[in-house]
């Protein structure tokens, strides 16, 4: 579980992030929603320590990473798992080489067995004969699987995804949604993910944390979503022209 | 001014957090080979160029204003040999190589930074610093020095082929002009000089990489800076290690 604890972030005059406290539970896959800009990636960087945080304090699982000093996050960190906006593929590598660089960094494996593992994880993703392909020959969809197969590489206990289907057609968005989801559930981790897309929320939202110009908004999941009352949630779930001639 | 001492101070983390044992050194040695392959080797074109053409220059030059018959032919050859081995190699080539190393190194940390890649380096647990600056800073200073024993070779030949070529001076009196005086020290001087610069290219230009943040504009800039710096640090330390090493 990642608990974040008064979080207060600001880049110069902007108050960016405003007191926010949140679970992160383990198992589930846990959504930050939230209209562009409204602090959502910054959030996620907070929690990685991508970003230091002005003010509050993250733990994972009772541990104080706020606390901790550059080698121990050095440490924490071989637990994570992160899935960058834009996929952050390393783009002097090919598709094997950036699935396969967290296993040359951090173990002493036998490049067969890496192999192995190389290729279970892109097996896992859908994606099949890509391993000499480079970063620049793949489709938006194929390279955030890349990026999640590297992600998922070394098991990670905490799996972060920064808009894991923007720029994607609703049905690869889908997919991977589910291929989230499912990653989660079969080896019990803790799923966290940003998004601003109501089919995600919907279909994956085991709790959902709604962020408003910085501020924890509302908490719950995707049963309670479309009940709400509150106005600013309302006007983000129904604020495209499909959703709220569904409400109607 | 303010700036130029928070820059000073933020390089100065910046290389610490870059002098640190690499996570693996099996991993490091194949960067550093590719880093001498992509920041020396590919360089080795336009160094020969450049130091043919002003080893040839400099020799015309000097044979053309010596016109009182009390100077020895021969002097052309001493003159090539001090100006090019003194400053001309281990100077302007390695401001050249600022400015073509330099813009490489700025350009692609640069777009690592801003495409997330460092990032991607610093959540994987890997000090993203060592790992992308410290081989490039090692094959600088390995390869550098050979591009320039190099450079110093075809500049003189450089200057015997104008020589030749002109009929101004002739082949024995060009080489007897390289023997006139000639100290090994000269070399270990010019030697010293490079490696100094070598790290300055690849450091400061790693670091104004690093610190890029935006987009592709910022990448751009990024990589002018790391010229410009560069160059004028460059500029700034041949005249403090002249001083330093020639008294
Ligand atoms: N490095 C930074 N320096 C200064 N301001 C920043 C920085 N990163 C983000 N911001 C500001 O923080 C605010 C929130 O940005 P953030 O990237 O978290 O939005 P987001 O919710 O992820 O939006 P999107 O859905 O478009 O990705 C923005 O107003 C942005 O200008
Ligand atoms: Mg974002």
């Amino acid at each position: 579980m990642i608990e974040a604890r008064n979080i207060d972030k600001t880049f110069g005059e902007h108050h960016v992030l405003k007191n926010v406290s949140c679970n992160f539970d383990k198992g589930k896959t846990n959504l930050i929603i939230g209209q562009s800009g409204s602090g959502k990636t910054v959030l996620m960087k907070c929690l990685v320590g991508l970003f230091e945080v002005d003010q509050g304090t993250v733990m994972y699982n009772n541990r104080n990473f706020t606390r901790m000093n550059f080698e121990q996050r050095k440490t924490l960190r071989r637990e994570i798992g992160m899935l960058f906006q834009g996929g952050a593929l390393f783009d002097s590598m090919n598709v094997e080489q950036n699935v396969m660089f967290p296993l040359n960094m951090f173990t002493n494996q036998l490049l067969e067995e890496k192999r192995e593992r190389v290729n279970f994880v892109l097996n896992r993703v859908n994606l099949e004969n890509v391993n000499r392909l480079m970063p620049s020959e793949l489709s938006g969809g194929m390279r955030k699987r890349v990026a999640i197969a590297r992600a998922i590489a070394m098991n990670p206990q905490y799996l972060f995804c920064d808009e894991p289907n923007s720029g994607l057609d609703p049905q690869t968005s889908g997919v991977i949604d589910h291929l989230i989801q499912e990653i989660t559930l079969e080896y019990n981790i803790t799923t966290i993910v940003n998004t601003h897309d109501m089919n995600s929320v919907l279909s994956i939202g085991d709790s959902v944390a709604f962020i408003y110009k910085g501020e924890l908004w509302w908490q719950g999941d995707k049963e309670t979503i479309l009940d709400t009352e509150n106005p600013e949630l309302n006007e983000f779930v129904f604020g495209t022209e499909l959703t709220s001639r569904l409400k109607k | 001014m303010l700036k130029v001492f928070t820059s000073i101070g933020n390089y100065v983390m910046l290389m610490r957090r870059v002098f640190t044992h690499p996570q693996k050194r099996g991993i490091f040695w194949d960067q550093m080979l590719t880093e001498v392959n992509n920041l020396g080797l590919e360089s080795l074109g336009i160094v020969a160029f450049i130091s043919m053409f002003m080893g040839a220059v400099v020799a015309i030059q000097t044979a053309y204003n010596i016109d009182s018959p009390l100077i020895p032919m021969s002097m052309v050859g001493f003159t090539v040999r001090q100006s090019v081995i003194l400053e001309f190699s281990p100077t302007v080539i390695s401001l050249i190589l600022a400015g073509k190393v330099g813009s490489r190194i700025a350009s692609e940390i640069g777009t690592m930074r801003v495409t997330e890649q460092i990032d991607a380096l610093e959540i994987m647990g890997v000090n993203s610093a060592n790992y992308l600056i410290f081989p490039k800073i090692i094959a600088s200073m390995l390869i550098n020095p050979v591009l320039i024993v190099f450079s110093m070779w075809l500049g003189i030949l450089g200057g015997w082929g104008a020589m030749t070529a002109t009929g101004l001076v002739s082949t024995n009196d060009y080489v007897q002009g390289l023997r006139i005086d000639f100290e090994g020290y000269t070399i270990f001087y010019a030697l010293t000089k490079t490696v100094f610069f070598a790290f300055i290219i690849a450091s400061v230009s790693g670091f104004y990489g690093y610190i890029t943040r935006g987009g592709a504009l910022e990448v751009g800039q990024a990589s002018t800076k790391a010229v410009v710096f560069s160059s004028v640090i460059i500029i700034l330390f041949n005249l403090v290690l002249t001083q330093l090493l020639l008294t």
